[in-house]
Parts: structure tokens; C-alpha cells; sequence
């Protein structure tokens, strides 16, 4: 059985980071790994999706339409545009946050309200307000941790494992940090 | 048992590289080449720049090679435009140590101006070009590459594409082999390309490819992976792996070198199975060979010459259709935008609101084309900007360019704009240049280049004064200014555009996503004194919102560079410290 995990949101957010800790607590426990990442361009404040693949053996480094085990979302019109993505039995982990793309910041389209009570009348939701336990803990540059924290449980990957992953990836300064907003997340 | 890590594709070339033994890398970052450079610039074995460009970066190659060692150019693949003049006889001259070429591609466009297929380039310049398909080729082909260079004598183009150079595999590394420096002897029949010794050396280089067609018989990194004999795929690169996620009981001829063709393999795969499909992105390279050969197979008119493939691509055209999947919900588009805080932003507002239009160049910058700025008309390659204006003046003269300006980067201005400025100055151009001085290569994730002041390794060295070199080459008006300064600004561009001489107009701040920067204010709006006006939201930050009637600015957005504040008429924004 191959994993399929995407990670979507807006250029800057850390869905880079998050991929590859996924990624690497994957291959800790053995299995074969791809990540695929987005750099340049599409970076600057750009809709961004990076993929992560584990299983036996893995081929494709990216996750097609109707493939998506999970998709974890740090901005909500991300869940949305990247929602059809997701397999039938999957789930979408939402960070309930919202960063308006520059078609709306114009007024040429409008942000769409609702979107998680409505993606919940189609798949199956979990949403957590990340920047409010990132700012509680006095940081919100670790929002990453507490998502992925939170995303964790629906990983297929034990807790520890990930966990061990954060404190050798993140910058040294900020292990501590980070390990309790992953802690937080996940107990949410 | 050899450590195994997870890689980068171009993590994996830096580390095949180093492996391989190289000692001289020079290159110029591009999307998606840029990180082979820096990875390979950890190790303290092999020196590596950067070039200004990607024609210096492969005679540096050159030079390193003619001197012995194992030498790396690596580049993009318009980059490989620039390069071509020395590619093309860098195949006739053959190398002394071996040298490699990194070309990466980018089919889909992810941050490039066109699609165009470095194969190409390679089967007229008769190079030979190794194409891997994930991290652990691609440090692979990166030793092979090397050693098919010294065997044949000829440079090799190892060729990447977006999907390859940044996704991540794991790989099993090796140790470096360090090699000893060839002894470097003159001779000018191989190295000296005058006529006399080129003619000669032309004749070499189609015996070597034929040699080299029939040894790619053979070669172990051409295979056939025998399965079904009713459907067969001759594939090359990423499109592989999604022949194996689709098909994985079809016969597979997998080409590990796909310049020159092993043809015998190809006739023979293609006897033994009923359909043969050639799945390779962008162009009909390998399939256009095979026909002309005479052998049926399919390709182009089932598969696009457009943009990335995908296992759901070859899917639709094998089965008609992909697997069920939700309905795809119709949601605002979220284009890549400049940062908030981006020094380019307050350049183009004041060029929006005087209403000029702006010859473009390659860079973050390049988004001042789009809504809300709409600064720039026209944007071509690397350096085009100059030259762009300077031909608009020479075709319907100075009336027409009064209310036109060049904008270019200062790494961009390095790579080939002076070219330009030169030809400007030369041929008595009166335009107005604006370098967008952002003290790095910006779009590429901030790289180092000759007007910075520090070397790929991050030493310390000689920085070119960009206002000292735009005078040396003779323009007679050098202005340079603070890029926020609004009012400076628009009063100098009013002035050039009208005046009669050629301008260059410096516009300095740093990239606000630079190291080290510092953000010690934040702009807030005093919600009594906002009329909604929508005056702040026309720079396109993207701090700055309106919602349910109420602009607000985010706090951890903001950089606090203040440049809302000045397009606000009724004082309504303040730049608070943090």
C-alpha cells in the first residue's frame, strides 16, 4: 500500500519544511520515499502544493486527481482548490486561516465563505486554528509544527517517529519550540 | 551496507559530482538547476562559483577540463542559449579531464519564459546526453557521465527536467574518488579551433558519435524490463516512473542515454512487441528518430509536446479515462505575487501611477506585469530589457519611448544586460534604465553574484560598483536612489524619460527576504481616518485586504516598508515600531 499525502497552501507558509519531515519520519521506519517539492517562481506568495509518496516502492514522485490519502491544508481556499484531489476514504486536515490571493485583494473574484462547513457536506474535515496555539505559545513561525502536529494522527506514521524527525530538522534554536507546538497540535 | 539517504534530484547530481571527483564547478542559478551549486559548494574538496552567466560557467568548464581535472557547468535550460557558442565547439575541441554539462529543463514552465527541449541543442552540437529518473540515477548517471566524457572525449549534457531536479528519493552514497590531474600537453589540432585544426576535428566528432551509438548498445543504463508483448513503451527520465505506476506489466525499454540511440535495441524491442508508445515530454526527440528508421510506433499524436506528463495523462490516453474523482471546485486563482516589503513594489507603483510602460527583463521583477501594477509590456530572456527599448527608440524614436523605461535586476544586468547598455551608449540610445538593485539573485532563492560582495562559498571579495560601471562604459547620467523613496523616484523617472540623454537609474533595497534583514516597524490604518478609498490596495500588497468594507493591514505580513503610507491621502497609515 502506497501513502499519498499532499500539502497545500501559500508560498511562505512552510509546507516545504512539513513535506520533507514527513518524508524523512517515512523513511526512518523503512519505506520508499518520494517528496516532490516546488521552488522558484510559484514560491512567492504563489498557490503551493508539495506531495510526499511512502510505501514499498514508489514511482511517481506526485499525487494525482482522486489519489490523496490526506491532504493537509494551511489556508482554507487551498482545501478548496485542491479538495478533488482526495481519494474517497480520505481526509483533509485544515488550518482555519485566511490569506486573500491578490484576485481578491483587486475585488476581480470574491473569497469564498463557508468553505469548511462545506467541504464537510463532501469529505470528511478536520480543522484546527493554528495560528491561535502558535501565538499562545509566543511564535508564530512555528504554526507548521502545530499543524503537522495536529495532521499527524491521520499519517500512518506513529507519533515519536515524527516527532524525532521535528528535533533533527528544525534550526537547533528552535527544537524546544517546535516540539511543543507539535505536542499541542496533536493533543487538539 | 552503504548509507541511504533522501535526496533532492539536484542534491544527488551535487553529490554524484563530488563523488565523481570534480574539482571545478562554475554556474549561474536557474529554476530548476539553482541548488546543485549550492549543495555542491559544502564541499570543501571542490572549488565552485558563480558566472555571471551560463556562457562564462562552460568556458570555465572548458578551461578546467584542457587543465586535467573533472570539471561541472550546470544551467537551465534557456541557459544553455547563452552557453550554446562554446558548447557547440567544446563538442569539436573533446576534453582533457572530463566535463559535464547539467542542463535542466522545464516542461510545465514552473518559473521559466518557454519549454524548449535541451535535447535538441545536444543532437546538433552531437553531444551526448544522459537522462536520469530519480535521485539515485542521478548521481549515478552524474559519475557515468564523467567517465563516458574521458572514454569518448567529448563533453556530456546531463539533462534534468522540474519534476526530477526537485523531488526527493532516497539514494545509497559513495566515496569520493579523487583523481589525478591528466597532464596537460599543447595541441592545437584539439584545442586551437581555427579552420585547419576544426575541419579535422569535425570528422572526429561523427566517428565519435557512431562509436558511441554502437557502445549505447550495450551500455548498462539502456534496459529492457521484459513484460507484456501486446504494449511496450521506449521511455527516458521522469516519464518512467509513471509508465511503471500505470503499466507496470508492459514491456519497458528504459534509455539511460538518449543521445546518440542504440538502434538495434530499439528495432529489437520493437519486434518482440505488438504496440510500441515513445513517452518522452516536450518534443518527438526520440520518436522522430525511430520512424525515420522506418519502425511504427506512437507518440505526439496521442501525447502533448505541452507541459509536464503524469501517470493520470498516460491513463486517459491508454484507457480513456482516469480513476473517479470529486468535482473540482471553481476558486479564486492565487498567482505568485512580490513580497510584502519588496523594494520592486514601490519602483512599479510609481511607474503605474505616471503611467509608463516598462521594457521587462527575468526576475521576481517580472510580476509587475500582472494586475494591480500592469508596469510591464514586454518580457523576452535574460538582459532583453535594455536592448528592447533601445530598438523601440531606433524604430519610432524618441517621441515614442517618453513614456517607456527598461526595467532590469542587478544579477540580470550582470548575466547580459550590459551587453546592451553598451550597444545604448554606443549607438546613441536616449532611453531611461532602471536597475532594480535588490543586492541579490532574487527570484533563484538568493544567490551571490559579482556586485555583492561575497563569493558562492560566502567569502569575501571584490564587489562591482554598478554606478561606477554604468559611467566607465560612458552613460552620461548615473542616478542612484533608495528604492523607497517615492518622491525621489518620481521625480527623476519624470525627468529621464523627458530629458534627451541616456539614464540609468539605480534603485537600491535590499530583497526584503534577504538574511539578516531586519523589520523593526509595521504599517497599521486608523480605521477613523480610512475613507475606503482602495488607494493602498492598487500597490498589490499583500498585507493589505478588504473585507466585509474594512481595510486592515496583517501584522505578520507586513515588513513595515511604509510604501502604503505614501499612497494614502488622508494619513490614515501609520508605520508604528513592532
Amino acid at each position: 500500500m502506497i501513502k499519498n499525502v499532499m500539502i497545500v497552501g501559500v508560498g511562505g507558509q512552510g509546507t516545504l519544511l512539513t513535506s520533507r519531515i514527513i518524508g524523512k519520519s517515512a523513511l526512518t521506519l523503512g519505506y520508499d520515499v518520494k517528496i516532490s517539492e516546488v521552488h522558484g517562481m510559484a514560491q512567492r506568495g504563489g498557490s503551493v502544493v508539495t506531495f510526499v509518496r511512502y510505501g514499498e516502492k514508489v514511482f511517481e514522485p506526485v499525487v494525482e486527481e482522486g489519489q490523496a490519502d490526506v491532504i493537509i491544508a494551511f489556508e482554507r481556499l487551498e482545501a478548496l482548490r485542491y479538495a478533488h484531489f482526495l481519494k474517497k476514504d480520505g481526509v483533509i486536515v485544515v488550518n482555519d486561516c485566511r490569506i486573500d490571493p491578490m484576485t481578491v485583494v483587486t475585488g476581480a473574484m470574491e473569497y469564498p465563505s463557508d468553505i469548511i462547513e462545506n467541504l464537510k457536506k463532501t469529505y470528511t474535515v478536520y480543522s484546527i486554528d493554528g495560528q491561535k496555539i502558535a501565538k499562545e505559545l509566543g511564535n508564530s513561525k512555528v504554526l507548521n509544527s502545530v499543524v503537522l502536529g495536529y495532521a499527524t494522527k491521520y499519517l500512518g506514521i506513529d507519533k515519536e517517529t515524527v516527532l524525532k524527525t521535528v528535533e533533527t530538522t528544525v534550526p537547533p534554536k528552535t527544537v524546544e519550540l517546535n516540539v511543543k507546538a507539535f505536542i499541542k497540535g496533536y493533543e487538539n | 551496507m552503504k548509507e541511504k539517504m533522501i535526496m533532492l534530484g539536484n542534491e544527488a547530481i551535487a553529490r554524484g559530482a563530488y563523488e565523481a571527483g570534480v574539482v571545478v564547478s562554475s554556474a549561474y542559478p536557474g529554476t530548476p538547476s539553482t541548488e546543485i551549486s549550492e549543495i555542491l559548494c559544502k564541499y570543501n574538496e571542490v572549488y565552485t562559483e558563480w558566472a555571471p552567466n551560463e556562457k562564462v560557467a562552460v568556458e570555465v568548464a572548458f578551461g578546467a577540463s584542457v587543465a586535467g581535472v573533472r570539471s561541472l557547468a550546470c544551467m537551465k535550460h534557456v541557459g544553455l542559449n547563452v552557453a550554446s557558442d562554446p558548447l557547440y565547439t567544446f563538442s569539436y575541441t573533446g576534453v582533457n579531464g572530463g566535463s559535464v554539462i547539467v542542463v535542466a529543463d522545464d516542461p510545465g514552465l514552473a518559473s521559466s519564459q518557454n519549454e524548449q527541449d535541451t535535447r535538441m541543442i545536444a543532437r546538433s552540437a552531437h553531444i551526448p546526453v544522459l537522462e536520469p529518473s530519480n535521485s539515485q540515477e542521478a548521481k549515478d548517471f552524474t559519475v557515468l557521465a564523467f567517465e563516458l566524457s574521458e572514454k569518448y572525449d567529448t563533453p556530456v549534457i546531463l539533462r534534468t527536467t522540474t519534476k526530477l531536479a526537485h523531488s526527493q528519493s532516497t539514494v545509497e552514497i559513495s566515496d569520493r574518488i579523487e583523481k589525478q590531474a591528466v597532464p596537460y600537453e599543447r595541441n592545437m589540432r584539439k584545442y586551437v579551433m581555427m579552420p585547419a585544426s576544426a575541419i579535422g576535428r569535425h570528422v572526429y566528432v561523427e566517428e565519435r558519435e557512431n562509436r558511441l551509438a554502437i557502445d549505447a548498445e550495450t551500455l548498462s543504463v539502456n534496459k529492457v524490463e521484459k513484460g507484456s508483448s501486446e504494449i511496450g513503451f521506449i521511455t527516458s527520465g521522469i516519464a518512467y516512473e509513471y509508465v511503471k505506476e500505470v503499466c507496470p506489466d508492459a514491456s519497458v525499454l528504459k534509455l539511460g542515454l538518449v543521445n546518440p540511440l542504440p538502434k538495434k535495441l530499439i528495432e529489437e524491442f520493437c519486434s518482440q512487441v505488438k504496440e510500441v508508445y515513445v513517452f518522452e515530454e516536450l518534443e518527438p526527440v526520440i520518436e522522430e528518430q525511430i520512424r525515420s528508421w522506418g519502425i511504427k510506433v506512437k507518440g505526439k499524436e496521442c501525447f502533448t509536446k505541452q507541459g509536464e506528463y503524469s501517470a493520470n495523462l498516460l491513463k486517459k490516453v491508454l484507457y480513456g479515462k482516469t480513476d473517479e474523482v470529486y468535482e473540482k471546485q471553481v476558486v479564486p486563482n492565487r498567482p505568485p505575487i512580490l513580497c510584502p516589503g519588496c523594494p520592486h513594489r514601490s519602483v512599479f507603483s510609481v511607474l503605474n501611477k505616471l503611467k509608463i510602460h516598462a521594457a521587462g527583463d527575468i526576475g521576481c521583477y517580472t510580476l509587475g506585469a500582472v494586475a494591480p501594477l500592469n508596469v510591464i509590456d514586454t518580457t523576452l530572456c535574460m538582459g532583453a530589457s535594455i536592448s528592447t527599448l533601445h530598438g523601440m527608440e531606433k524604430a519610432c524614436g524618441k517621441e515614442f519611448i517618453k513614456n517607456w523605461v527598461a526595467v532590469i535586476g542587478d544579477s540580470t544586468f550582470l548575466h547580459t544586460g550590459v551587453n546592451s547598455l553598451i550597444n545604448m551608449v554606443y549607438n546613441k540610445g536616449t532611453g531611461t534604465v532602471i536597475i532594480l538593485d535588490n543586492r541579490t539573485t532574487g527570484m533563484t532563492g538568493h544567490q551571490e553574484h559579482s556586485a555583492t560582495g561575497k563569493t558562492l562559498k560566502g567569502e569575501e571579495t571584490y564587489a562591482i560598483d554598478l554606478a561606477t560601471l554604468c559611467k566607465s562604459v560612458g552613460v552620461p547620467n548615473v542616478i542612484e536612489i533608495d528604492a523607497f523613496d517615492v518622491d525621489g523616484l518620481t521625480k527623476v523617472i519624470k525627468e529621464s524619460v523627458l530629458g534627451d540623454v541616456l539614464t540609468v537609474i539605480i534603485a537600491k533595497a535590499p530583497c526584503a527576504l534577504l538574511k539578516g534583514q531586519k523589520f523593526p516597524n509595521k504599517c497599521e490604518i486608523n480605521q477613523d481616518a480610512c475613507k475606503k478609498c482602495k488607494m493602498c490596495l492598487k500597490i498589490g500588497c499583500p498585507a493589505i485586504s478588504m473585507r466585509d468594507g474594512v481595510v486592515s493591514i496583517d501584522e505578520t505580513m507586513c515588513n513595515g516598508c511604509g510604501l502604503c503610507k505614501n499612497y494614502c491621502k488622508f494619513g490614515a497609515i501609520e508605520v508604528v515600531a513592532r
